[in-house]
């Protein structure tokens, strides 16, 4: 398979597995408000998983389609970072695992946008808007409890603190993608993690949590090596797929 | 308008009876996400544009502009583009007070857009009482495009479209 197909979905899966996560609370969300936003949140990723499979399944060719590439890899196909398949322990876990996304992902499809593929160029353009929305969301609310009661904050912290070893990873290139950006295609996302850090070090400290002194850090989604939670996310994804192949609905 | 469509002029009586689901006053045209529609070789081939990258009303809008052609005699061809991206100045003005009526608030600037959607002005219109005495309950409302607000004179919940630029 072409170094470009497995760069898109380096992109896509994160999109898919975290909408994946967030469709979960679906109707189980604390208040009806947050209910709906990470709803919301996850269909937009959801949209933009559909758009990188489209132009996917068309690299591919021989009729594939973007379900084929959604539901009927086996797990260590799918090469999203171990971040976005983490569980939603708590409503504090949801809020930062989302922010430390968010981040992130804001920074990768704005260069994104200026890639001289036309397909990745729009999708990223498109995006942007959706998740610069998200990004407000998840940093209001990692505010919110970082700085609300003393129960809250515990909680913010615990998450934080939990999330934060994976958070290299999302800097880390494999070897797919260093041929895309070699090409002038890709964007070098190692490019940008001191400005992530930052980014997200200035809000954690806004919101009166303590930035994880941390040094070790764990790897593994993007070459398909993932946590013990994978399997279980798509064991519930590929279900319908794989008990009844090619429907429709 | 920055860009505006290429739209044969025969095809907009069959365009303007397809609406958006979701909000069914807004026909497809007076939402702008029609970009082309045009007639060759007796096919009409329609490039569409999504609101927002998930939206579900997009899979439906596609269905129903074929049903509509169909009903006509006309064979279609409905493709998705993705740029340049839909924005909410491609709502014709009609589209915007119909919306209005409907019980939306229409899509303020981007500044502004942004100061209400942190709360810090209050801007949006009460589509009930006309008051702007109103304040953001949700970033994110019944459908990806819109936010929840609600009035504070009137008490009414409502929805604001969200400008998306």
């Amino acid at each position: 398979m072409n170094n470009l197909y497995k760069y898109l979905l380096t992109i896509a899966d994160n999109s898919l597995i975290l909408a994946q996560r967030l469709g979960e609370l679906c109707g189980h969300g604390p208040s009806l408000e947050t209910d709906i936003a990470i709803t919301n949140i996850s269909l937009d990723l959801l949209g933009q998983t559909r758009s990188y499979y489209q132009y996917a399944a068309k690299l591919v060719g021989e009729n594939k389609t973007e379900d084929d590439i959604a539901f009927l890899r086996i797990e260590r196909d799918y090469k999203n970072c171990l971040l976005v398949e983490q569980p939603n322990t708590h409503f504090g876990f949801v809020i930062g695992r989302q922010y430390l996304f968010d981040v992130y992902h804001y920074m990768l499809i704005e260069k994104l946008q200026n890639s001289p593929d036309e397909n990745l160029a729009a999708i990223a353009k498109k995006g942007i808007k959706e998740v610069s929305y998200h990004k407000r969301f998840s940093g209001d609310w990692v505010k919110r409890l970082g700085d609300g009661t003393e129960e809250s904050n515990k909680k913010m912290q615990e998450a934080i603190d939990d999330l934060w070893r994976y958070t290299n990873e999302l800097f880390y290139l494999t070897e797919a993608e260093k041929e895309v950006v070699k090409e002038g295609i890709g964007v070098d996302v190692s490019s940008f993690k001191e400005e992530y850090y930052k980014e997200v070090s200035e809000l954690l400290t806004e919101a009166t949590l303590t930035v994880p002194e941390n040094k070790y850090f764990t790897k593994g989604g993007k070459e398909g090596v993932h946590t013990e939670h994978m399997g279980y996310i798509l064991a519930e994804l590929q279900y319908m797929q794989r008990t009844y192949p090619n429907m429709n609905w | 308008m920055t860009e505006s469509p290429n739209i044969d002029k025969d095809l907009i009586p069959v365009l303007k009876t397809v609406s958006d689901p979701e909000i069914p006053v807004l026909s497809v045209l007076a939402l702008g996400v029609i970009r082309e529609a045009i007639e060759v070789n007796g096919v009409v081939k329609i490039k569409l544009t999504p609101t927002y990258s998930g939206c579900p009303a997009m899979d439906v809008i596609s269905d129903d502009l074929k049903k509509a052609f169909e009903d006509v005699g006309k064979k279609v061809d409905v493709e998705l583009v993705l740029s340049p991206a839909w924005s909410t100045d491609w709502i014709s003005e009609e589209g915007l007070q119909k919306m209005e009526e409907y019980g939306i608030a229409r899509p303020l600037s981007e500044t502004h857009d942004k100061d209400v959607l942190l709360g810090n002005k209050k801007m949006v219109k009460c589509p009930q009482c006309g008051s702007t005495n109103t304040h953001l309950v949700s970033q994110f409302g019944s459908t990806a495009c819109k936010a929840l607000f609600k009035c504070d004179d009137c008490h009414e919940p409502f929805d604001y479209f969200k400008c998306l630029k």
